[in-house]
């Protein structure tokens, strides 16, 4: 079973060379360590920032430089700011080649939510509502069952949706698996001593398994 | 040039009334307009509906405003940090519409630009499509939504001078130059006001044409909302 960490490492060996990737909270900021040595990524940040560098130094921090959890951070050489209508018109033009976040559900037909619990919890959509509207590539990092021990890989969502059709692949602490374009969770690989059976039982969505699922290499 | 200065935060938002609807730039406390707030707490205007990208915290930014009730709807896109937002919306004292961020920028270039509506994809298939009209465009489905109309849009920049034009500073842009666009009375307070021909003209973020009451703001505080550091 992999911690977060595992999780952000797995993440970051589906970043490839030379794009642009936005990277939600929690989780998904982690990928940010693990992308390889060499790789030429750009990490957005929908305030307005492309070329998002590691958190300052302390005593270094600057209040007018942010990313979108509000966390203060660093450039790099070749960073640029611009304004938020800007900042989602390259997503939703979809310049940014890949999106990372966290989820509460998936649907095994892609459907995602992670916004709202009615009644419960009222923080709002931020920009995950236009992200995964546009994003060619989606990849959810969350784990695989909630605090209640129930599954949040679903045959259909229950909470509020944040956009439909849409999530590519999953990471969580037992597996990586990929939504087929007619629904369906197919089982890809396993972490690291998890068993098949488990993975099962914590998916209550249709779950795909053909032949041999190789363990994860981290 | 036309002179746009004005003496103080107090005097620039005299004329925002009760009932108003009002832009307020910034993303999180990042390059909030913190005079223009302070001025508003002051002045004690009510039943406003505050057009912002969040909430701001409880003894911050609109927090401020919310602690004393001045606010009767927010528009917004995540008020996640805000207990006494949270308090007022379940006792149902305030009214929220949540949307999604980019629509929420694009609604304010959609007003600054001149143009009624714009589509979108984001929310299509959501609570947030409820009600809208959708069209096909290309086989993907998109939401139509509407231009902002607001009565007056605060904007904080770093500098900026006496015709109004606006320089912006680091990620503190954000909401800025866009709120800055969309409003029918735009009021920027700026760190540091120059005389015209200060400012290279290819460096002005926001032309002052947009902008029709500037002034020099004051004690900035410039609070962080989530400080992260590295060791060295």
């Amino acid at each position: 079973m992999l911690d977060k960490i595992g999780i952000a490492k797995r993440i970051a060996q589906e970043i490839k060379d030379g794009t642009y990737v936005n990277l939600g909270i929690g989780i998904p900021t982690l990928v940010a360590n693990y992308i390889p040595a060499g790789f030429n990524v750009v990490l957005q940040s929908e305030n307005g920032l492309l070329g998002m560098g590691p958190f300052p130094f302390e005593g270094e921090e600057d209040p007018d430089l942010i990313n979108a959890g509000k966390q203060t951070i660093t450039t790099l050489p070749g960073s640029v700011v611009f304004d938020s209508a800007m900042s989602f018109g390259m997503i939703r033009a979809q310049k940014v080649d890949l999106t990372i976040l966290g989820a509460m559900e998936v649907s095994e037909n892609g459907d995602i939510a992670n916004w709202k619990i009615p009644g419960k919890m009222v923080k709002g959509m931020g920009g995950a509502m236009d992200l995964v509207a546009s994003a060619q590539h989606i990849i959810v990092a969350m784990q695989h069952v909630n605090k209640a021990g129930e599954s949040k890989l679903l045959p259909a969502c229950t909470l509020p949706l944040t956009g439909v059709n849409c999530v590519k692949k999953i990471v969580t602490e037992l597996a990586v698996l990929s939504i087929l374009p007619n629904g369906g969770f197919k089982l890809e690989e396993r972490a690291p001593g998890v068993s098949v059976e488990e993975i099962k039982a914590a998916t209550s969505g249709k779950l795909i398994i053909e032949g041999e699922i190789p363990e994860m290499n981290i | 040039m036309i002179n746009k200065t004005v003496s103080s935060a107090e005097v620039a938002i005299a004329d925002i009334k009760d009932g108003m609807t009002v832009l307020f730039g910034g993303f999180g406390l990042c390059g909030i307009p913190e005079n223009c707030i302070a001025a508003l707490v002051k002045q004690g205007t009510k039943n406003l509906t505050c057009i912002s990208n969040n909430a701001g915290v409880d003894d911050f930014g609109i927090g401020l405003m919310l602690h004393q009730k001045q606010v009767k709807k927010m528009i917004s896109s995540y008020v996640g940090e805000n207990a006494i937002f949270e308090q007022q919306l379940l006792s149902g004292e305030l009214e929220v519409e949540l949307i999604p961020q980019g629509t929420l920028a694009t609604r304010c270039l959609a007003a600054g630009y001149g143009m009624p509506a714009i589509f979108t994809p984001a929310g299509v298939g959501t609570e947030v499509a409820e009600g809208k009209e959708t069209r096909v465009f290309k086989g993907k489905e998109y939401l139509l939504e509407m231009a902002f109309e607001a009565d007056f849009a605060l904007v904080k920049a770093w500098k900026g001078d006496t015709a109004g034009n606006l320089i912006f500073r680091s990620t503190s842009r954000n909401f800025n130059p866009i709120m800055a666009m969309a409003g029918k009375i735009t009021i920027a307070e700026v760190e540091e006001l120059v005389e015209p021909g200060v400012l290279d003209p290819d460096q002005i973020h926001t032309p002052g044409i947009y902008v029709h009451r500037i002034f020099q703001g004051k004690n900035y505080e410039k609070r962080i909302e989530n400080r992260t550091t590295r060791s060295k």
